[in-house]
């Protein structure tokens, strides 16, 4: 069978469905990371003593931790407390958590260069703690958190492919089992590889399409 | 003593030789990765059109792609097309190098675009041509400002270098993996890989931060000269 | 009369729409120390940059000793640049380098001297700029009036021909210009031939060997000190220099 007959007949239905997969990984991976990061990022510049050493450490531990080796816990580790996984929650769970981590950096560096003039503001016009976060510093921090943040969800996109090795079968498993099969690894990696650069070049787009859209004249600049 | 705990000891001198594993692979790569990274930062400066735009699509394509799927295209792929007889240390070598030569290519950049512009033009006007200005005046300058990406830079390939595993590279992870199913371990097994790697994240940062204190130039720091 | 050492014919350069010099032309002759003076924005900086090519001209010709400059040469162009010393407002030591080491690489890169030969010549430039006691400080250590005295000494080792100073104490604070005027002045004395752009009025009317006044992109007007100063022909050099003596005190 010729190499386009054999893509278009064979390869891209289960193509297809790995890159379904994918997508189901990586949507809400990258919502609930962004929730865990300014969750996590707010406590760290916030908090009292003792949560800001747990959110610390957690952040140290996922950020130093190599992924595979978080979605091995998850996934082969935690059955030994006897908690089993399936092989897609042990991957959303273990892409949240770790992204999580690397988003509340980019959301506490965003929090901390707010000028203290801003919160005194607030609290002149006698916001409490909570209505200072909202309405007041977030949405600064959100923008200036927004090109790192943006970049970490563009980490996800390939990270996602790490799910395959523990047995999740997205995009890249479904290749590997096709080219396993087939023995036309480089023809079904390129097409993989286009996908990928498809995903990653598209959400750089949109996220420097949010970027310029959310800007504020002069805001970006006054960071000191 | 608990089973586990007697399984980390077990395995422990047969991790820290994966370690050696991962340090001779990160080493590598980082080198490769500068060696092609630094001359692609300067092309994308100082570059003509052309030049520009070649470097332009190979940041993109090796930035947008899975490191998983590189390693798979070059080792089952490239290599067995191409009847190139590799091991899979070299095609990990090889792959994380490229992909680090693309990142490691924008933290020079970004360093060289931070210089005073007026360094370049002094360069010129004591009779250097632009390529020893480049080379004596540009890149030592440049090269002190990249060290803390660098540093990031050497514990993102770090961490990246676990999913070599995939191919059968012996490292940390892919010990850990083996004795795991072995003693059935799991979770003591991969913590203490973990551990390991948060060591050697710490480790070489250390280092990292040592060298830039060494090549620190007295009193200056850029951006206020 | 001796021709001139550096002949300047009508050098015109613009920057996208805006035109910045239309038409500079300048003969400097061995010995000679010419100010520059004139509004900010008159082209004086672009001009001294394209003396050494530093900014291409658009159009133009330059002679040094009566041989025209290809500059499309790079080896002329490199040649050329190391008899014509550049001294900067803002000094541009290489920030990496010990003051030594900013007078040597000159030197050692594009003269090729052994290291230990351009390392004794740095010595006595610094010494003849009053920096020998400096001479392994990096630049962030050195004060502004010894970095632009650093400077002056990275030139002199090329042993220019002509030097262009581009407003060399403008960056300064007051205290600090007169050790580099001083260095200059015995530049002049032994018979340096400079071009130099400053606003330093009374240092100008002292020791320039004539005034040229630019504005706009042309020169408006030369001549003597004190006929610049005390007898201009045109109204807006007068104007000019009424001000800028407001601005930097009597002359």
């Amino acid at each position: 069978m010729d190499t386009w007959l054999y893509l278009r007949l064979e390869a891209f239905p289960a193509l297809l469905r790995g890159f379904l997969v994918s997508i189901q990984l990586i949507v809400p991976s990258a919502v609930s990371g962004l929730v865990i990061g300014i969750l996590v990022g707010v406590l760290r510049v916030y908090g009292k003593s003792v949560i800001k050493a747990l959110a610390d450490s957690y952040v140290v531990l996922f950020r130093g931790i190599p992924l595979v080796i978080q979605l091995f816990i998850w996934y082969f580790g935690l059955p030994y407390f006897k908690i089993y996984l399936s092989p897609f929650t042990a991957s959303v769970l273990g892409f949240s958590l770790c992204s999580g981590a690397y988003h509340s950096e980019y959301i506490r560096g965003a929090l901390l260069s707010i000028k203290r003039g801003q919160t005194l503001a607030a609290e002149s016009l006698g916001f409490n703690t909570v209505q200072m976060i909202t309405s007041v510093i977030l949405p600064q921090a959100i923008r200036r958190a927004l090109p790192g943040c943006g970049n970490e969800i563009i980490y996800l996109i390939k990270y996602s492919s790490l799910a395959y090795m523990i047995t999740c079968i997205e995009l890249t498993g479904e290749g590997k089992i096709l080219a396993s099969l087939s023995f036309r690894f480089t023809e079904i990696f390129l097409v993989i590889g286009v996908c990928y650069l498809v995903m990653t070049s598209l959400a750089s787009f949109i996220l420097a399409r949010l970027e310029g859209f959310l800007s504020i004249p002069g805001f970006e600049q006054q960071r000191t | 003593m608990p089973e586990s705990l007697t399984a980390i000891v077990d395995a422990l001198p047969y991790l820290l030789g994966g370690s050696l594993v991962t340090i001779s692979v990160v080493a590598a790569a980082m080198g490769l990765g500068f060696v092609v990274g630094l001359p692609l930062a300067v092309g994308q400066v100082y570059g003509g059109v052309v030049v520009r735009a070649i470097v332009t699509v190979y940041v993109w394509f090796f930035r947008g792609i899975p490191l998983l799927v590189f390693l798979f295209l070059f080792y089952f792929g490239f290599c067995t097309t191409l009847e190139i007889d590799v091991s899979p240390y070299v095609v990990a070598v090889v792959v994380l190098g490229l992909i680090s030569s693309a990142y490691q290519s924008q933290i020079f950049r970004g360093a060289i675009l931070s210089l005073p512009e007026g360094q370049l033009k002094a360069a010129r006007a004591i009779g250097m041509s632009d390529f020893q200005a480049i080379g004596s005046i540009v890149v030592p300058q440049a090269l002190r400002l990249a060290i803390p990406g660098w540093s990031n830079e050497y514990s993102i390939l770090l961490k990246d270098s676990a999913v070599t595993y995939a191919l059968g590279v012996a490292e940390i992870m892919a010990r850990a993996h083996f004795v795991a199913t072995r003693t059935y371990q799991h979770f003591p097994l991969y913590l203490s890989a973990g551990a390991i790697f948060l060591v050697l994240t710490w480790l070489g940062t250390k280092a990292l931060r040592l060298l830039e204190d060494r090549v620190r130039i007295p009193g200056y720091s850029p951006h206020l000269s | 009369m001796t021709a001139p050492i550096l002949q300047i014919k009508d050098i015109t350069k613009s920057y996208g729409k805006k035109e910045v010099l239309k038409g500079v032309s300048l003969d400097v002759n061995r010995g000679d120390l010419k100010i520059l003076i004139g509004p900010s924005g008159a082209g004086k900086s672009t001009f001294l940059q394209c003396i050494n090519f530093l900014v291409r001209p658009d159009k133009g010709q330059i002679w040094l000793n009566g041989k025209e400059v290809r500059c499309e040469h790079r080896r002329n162009l490199y040649a050329y640049r190391q008899k014509i010393g550049m001294i900067f407002q803002d000094f541009n030591l290489f920030d990496h380098l010990t003051a030594l080491e900013n007078v040597r690489i000159g030197m050692v890169k594009v003269k090729g001297i052994p290291k230990e030969e351009a390392g004794q010549r740095a010595e006595l430039e610094l010494e003849r700029v009053g920096l020998k006691d400096h001479m392994h400080k990096y630049p962030a250590q050195l004060s502004g009036g010894q970095k632009q005295r650093v400077s002056i000494a990275r030139a002199l080792a090329m042993d220019p021909e002509v030097m262009l100073l581009d407003e060399p104490t403008s960056a300064l604070d007051p205290e600090l210009i007169g050790e580099v005027h001083a260095v200059i002045r015995d530049l002049g004395s032994n018979g340096m031939t400079m071009i130099m752009a400053t606003h330093q009025i009374a240092f100008a009317s002292l020791l320039a060997s004539e005034i040229v006044f630019m504005e706009d992109g042309k020169i408006v007007e030369t001549g003597t000190p004190d006929k610049i100063f005390n007898d201009a022909e045109h109204s807006r050099t007068r104007e000019f220099c009424s001000k800028i003596t407001d601005l930097y005190g009597e002359r």
